[in-house]
């Protein structure tokens, strides 16, 4: 690791040993450990007016978490991305505060050290992970093992005996303890997909007839898109939830176009989605009737049906409530809204903190998805691109899902907001995307001692050089010192616009630092 | 893949976009409306987790917030709830609230534009807000004199500072206890306000003042003060005071309780007839006067509005005169029969101003307003609401009203070493129905600390046509007025 690199401006320059110290996260780890332990502080001595039983309990535990996660990350993953892990403990140690304060005002329910205790155990499932999964690709063997398990999952809700139906949407089973499998079939599915979609993307891109300016798929390759499109309407319709249907489809279409660049994909996926729940809509009451709810929630009738739209218009009175700065930690009601601590906990974060503190929150998420998404930009294999993006997506796309069912863009449905809503499969499953994001940008921003094969024949050698991608990509490692590589698709851009990622391959192909060290025939 | 993952990353920041522009619209923009939706109970909430005033009656809190262990923080109590509730009112979370308890809201929450001082100075020293203490005009010990000596009695009494129109006495029976309605439970608190409604005592309808009876011989005040103000009487006139005696324009006559005789001649003073309660001679006098006389005077008195005390009493009734106000109904009506109705507070209002020099006082029951540090943040002036009669016609009114209770039908109300004036009224109300009885007056009569007021309906106790003001109501007013003398 220690050879000179030769860059394309011909000087040398010594590749960064050093990992770098993660000063940047430990120090906003600080920032967030502060504005969740004072949180618990404040809904004690607002609700009851002293310090919460469990105070020192649960801010141990968290301290203890976050500590845990980030010497683990500066041993197995110095290079990774240092904004996540420290939006992540905001977001959880928020939630905690939130689920505590209710649970002090007496809410049935609402259980912060059970919270507390899921949190520890998927801080401690990430950490594992991070711990003995040194590299992502190793779980792409996990393809089919995956579409299996992501099956099996959606299925169980249905499965008579061990599925729950509650508030009507059928997403739950109960094994000793209620599991929401959905949360954990997001992960699997994300893995399917990348997995297949990365070896089956020329298939899909390329063959087809074009129409009206769209390439258009052949038929036979659209088996496994009408399969997902099958299961989640299946989902929709007899699981009785849209979000989870929304989220299933949405990953899949997003993952494809990822995948194909081909925009025609997501435009049949859109409509099918569209037709298809149209259709339920229109044959299935329930449906029908949560689409009632959503379009007219003050009805009165509508309001006062059991069923009825009174979850959501207490919701909304309670985000109404809050106004621009919130009623301040433990003053407000947010324990008027049904499953304040859970399904609704963005309405009880939006009355006592108010607009400003639900835009903190939605830009703590934003910085993680967005950080996400730059891990698939930057890393070098197809997998872990399509991974990552697909897994940033689907944390963007639940919390679209959950806080546009609160404020009514999107009827509303049964998911969670990831990290904040009382419920350990969502705890745990968003804890493993965490650790299989981290590990990703570990991946992607790991300084390479590989000589740089193919950037000297394309380089002009200026220092704008456009594959100097690290640079303005803010993937300078923590040394300090500017680590020159090339990015996968950077040459792409010169290149011929109908096939842009093939032109990387050959040459440019970075897989010398695939551990396994064949991955041949993968696309990148 | 770069492309699509940048576009990507542009679609998720619409959808992003989508979520802060969605929320910003319900926090921000529809925040106003929806925060006035009356589906919103935070309001309530906010109002019932408030550190709400006191009601303080004598130095004492007669309605008070506690802290309790539930969602709002804070449980109304009443102390002596019955003895208190035509004044307190509730404040009720399933019911709302009534009296004072509704008016002073804004003072008992601390939410009043008066308070802002106050409010300021909390925001700046992180005190917890406190609502302001609302201090009643009532005298205690006449309260609890009034309430003991009505007994087990339906009626009300009330006892006012003539000269200032503060309320000393205020008390119904039978009564409730606003306890009951002020329970956090919205259960409990519905059936028990169910059941207030559904009894036919009507608890709820303070007697006092929200509550009309026929006032019977006690609008004989009114009556001779019309005719002492018309100045073509005065307390020596002599006035007709036949056995019986029949309006123009009907057969029906009216006669005298137990069809006795006032007067042997058929003639006696206005002062005379007023002393014995004669029904002939006022019947007469009535229809002398002419209904427009009669309905000038009660209304000077008070009539025909509702009080502001400063929560809203019932108005006493005197019918407007019109074409179908026919001398038959005059006659009634000089007697305090027919379709004249009077709060047993106009009452005492009546004769608080005879007792003023004829000026009437408007009767209120809030005396200040403190805020959590004692200062005084509202205080009530006494007001004149207009002069009902000349100090000379009170003057004669107080000597007429001395006779009754020295020489007359109101000798149980006289207090050694206190000169009393006074008037006895049976009212009759429906065929064989015992009467409703009253007795109003005021002591000491040269120098005036207290007018009171008091009905007992059918005869309380005594409970058969035997019963009148004399016997029932006027020991009751005797001893509301000794309380306050003697307080």
């Amino acid at each position: 690791m220690s050879a000179a690199v030769e860059t394309p401006a011909g000087r040398t320059v010594e590749p960064t040993e050093r990992r770098p110290a993660r000063l940047a996260e430990l120090f906003l780890l600080i920032l967030a450990l502060t504005a969740g332990i004072s949180a618990f502080a404040m809904v004690g001595r607002s609700v009851t007016g002293e310090l919460p039983g469990d105070f020192w309990a649960v801010s141990l535990l968290l301290t203890g978490i976050s500590v845990a996660a980030h010497v683990v990350l500066r041993l197995r993953a110095p290079w990774a991305d240092q904004v996540i892990l420290p939006a992540v403990v905001l977001l959880n140690g928020l939630g905690l505060a939130m689920i505590l304060r209710l649970e002090l005002a007496g809410t049935k329910g609402a259980d912060a050290w059970s919270q507390m205790m899921y949190t520890a155990l998927g801080a401690g499932i990430a950490i594992l992970i991070i711990w003995f999964l040194r590299d992502h690709r190793w779980i792409r063997r996990l393809t089919y093992t995956a579409m299996l398990v992501g099956l099996v999952l959606v299925v169980l809700p249905l499965v008579p005996g061990i599925g729950r139906e509650i508030n009507g949407a059928r997403i739950w089973i109960n094994i000793g303890f209620s599991v929401q499998p959905a949360e954990f079939a997001k992960i699997a599915f994300a893995i399917f997909f990348a997995g297949y979609l990365v070896a089956n993307r020329d298939t899909l891109a390329l063959a087809g007839k074009k129409v009206l300016g769209l390439q258009l798929p052949r038929i036979r390759d659209l088996g496994p898109i009408l399969i997902v499109w099958a299961a989640s309407l299946a989902v929709l319709v007899f699981e009785r939830d849209l979000g989870t249907s929304l989220l299933f489809f949405g990953l899949f279409v997003a993952m494809l176009y990822l995948a194909t660049e081909r925009f025609s994909w997501v435009l049949i996926g859109l409509v099918l989605f569209a037709a298809g729940a149209l259709v339920a809509a229109s044959v299935f009451p329930h449906v029908g009737a949560r689409m009632d709810v959503w379009l007219h929630p003050f009805d009165n009738e509508l309001y006062n049906a059991v069923g009825g739209s009174y979850q959501i218009v207490q919701g909304t009175f309670a985000l109404a409530a809050g106004g621009l700065f919130g009623t301040g930690w433990g003053e407000g009601y947010p324990y008027l809204v049904p499953y304040a601590f859970s399904d609704f906990i963005y309405s009880s974060l939006g009355e006592e903190l108010g607009l400003t503190g639900l835009l903190a929150i939605l830009l703590a998420y934003l910085l993680i998805v967005q950080r996400g998404l730059r891990t698939a930009i930057a890393v070098r294999d197809g997998f872990g691109k399509l991974l990552a993006g697909g897994l940033a997506f689907v944390m963007a796309l639940q919390l679209f899902v959950v806080v546009g069912g609160i404020t009514r863009i999107i009827p509303l449905t049964g998911l969670t907001l990831p990290f904040m809503a009382q419920g350990g499969s969502s705890l745990l499953a968003n804890w493993i995307v965490i650790a299989l994001l981290l590990r990703v940008s570990d991946n992607a921003r790991r300084p390479s001692a590989l000589p740089m094969r193919g950037t000297v024949a394309q380089g002009g050698g200026a220092m704008h050089d456009p594959i100097v991608v690290g640079a303005h990509d803010g993937r300078t490692p923590g040394g300090g010192v500017p680590v020159r590589r090339p990015a996968a698709d950077a040459p792409s851009r010169g290149s011929t616009p109908s096939h842009p990622t093939e032109a990387i391959s050959g040459p440019l192909d970075p897989r010398g630092d695939d551990p396994r060290g064949t991955n041949g025939g993968e696309h990148l | 893949m770069n492309t699509t993952l940048r576009r990507l990353a542009s679609v998720v920041m619409v959808m992003f976009l989508a979520l802060m522009v969605s929320t910003t619209w319900i926090q921000f923009f529809h925040a106003d409306e929806l925060n006035s939706d009356t589906r919103n109970i935070r309001s309530i909430y906010a109002e019932y987790g408030r550190a709400r005033g006191p009601i303080v009656v004598g130095g004492e809190a007669v309605a008070l917030s506690k802290p309790v262990d539930d969602e709002f923080g804070y449980q109304r109590e009443y102390t002596n709830g019955k003895l208190y509730s035509p004044l307190t009112g509730f404040f009720s979370l399933a019911n709302g609230t009534t009296r004072i308890e509704n008016t002073e809201n804004d003072f008992l929450n601390g939410q009043a534009d008066a308070l802002w001082v106050d409010r300021l100075q909390n925001l700046l020293t992180g005190r917890d807000p406190e609502g302001s203490s609302v201090e009643l005009t009532i005298d205690p010990k006449a309260q609890k004199a009034a309430w003991d000596a009505l007994g087990d009695q339906r009626g009300a009494a009330v006892a006012l500072d003539p000269k200032t129109g503060a309320i000393l006495a205020l008390v119904s029976k039978p009564s409730f206890d606003p306890n009951d309605l002020a329970s956090h439970s919205t259960k409990e608190a519905g059936e028990a306000y169910t059941n207030l409604l559904n009894d036919d005592s009507k608890p709820l309808n303070s007697r006092a003042t929200n509550w009309t009876y026929p006032p019977g011989s006690t609008f004989k005040l009114v009556t001779a003060a019309a005719a002492l103000e018309s100045g073509d009487y005065d307390a020596d006139t002599s006035i007709d005071a036949p056995d019986t005696y029949q309006p123009p324009g009907t057969d029906r006559s009216i006669g005298n309780y137990g069809g006795t005789s006032c007067s042997s001649s058929g003639q006696m003073s206005l002062a005379d007839a007023l002393r014995i309660s004669c029904n002939t001679a006022f019947a007469e006098l009535g229809v002398d006067l002419g209904s427009e006389a009669l309905y000038e005077q009660a209304n000077a008195f008070g009539w025909n509005e509702p009080f502001q005390v400063p929560f809203t009493t019932d108005a006493s009734i005197f019918p407007e005169p019109s074409d179908a106000f026919a001398p038959a109904f005059v006659a009634q009506a000089a007697i305090g029969q027919w379709d004249v109705r009077e709060t047993p507070l106009q009452v005492a209002v009546t004769t608080a101003a005879i007792a003023n020099g004829g000026e009437v006082m408007q009767p209120y029951s809030v005396d200040a307003v403190r805020d959590p540090q004692l200062e005084v943040v509202s205080e009530t002036s006494p007001t004149s609401v207009r002069r009902a009669v000349s100090q000379e016609t009170a003057n004669q009114l107080t000597d007429m009203m001395i006779g009754v209770v020295e020489d007359g039908s109101g000798r149980s109300a006289q207090i050694s070493g206190v000169t009393v004036a006074g008037k006895t009224g049976t009212a009759q109300h429906g065929e064989g129905a015992p009467p409703h009885v009253w007795f109003t007056g005021f002591a000491p009569a040269e120098d005036p600390q207290v007018a009171v007021a008091v009905v007992v309906e059918n005869g309380g106790t005594v409970g058969t046509s035997e019963a009148t003001g004399g016997a029932v109501a006027a020991p009751i007013a005797k001893a509301v007025m000794e309380a306050v003398l003697n307080g």
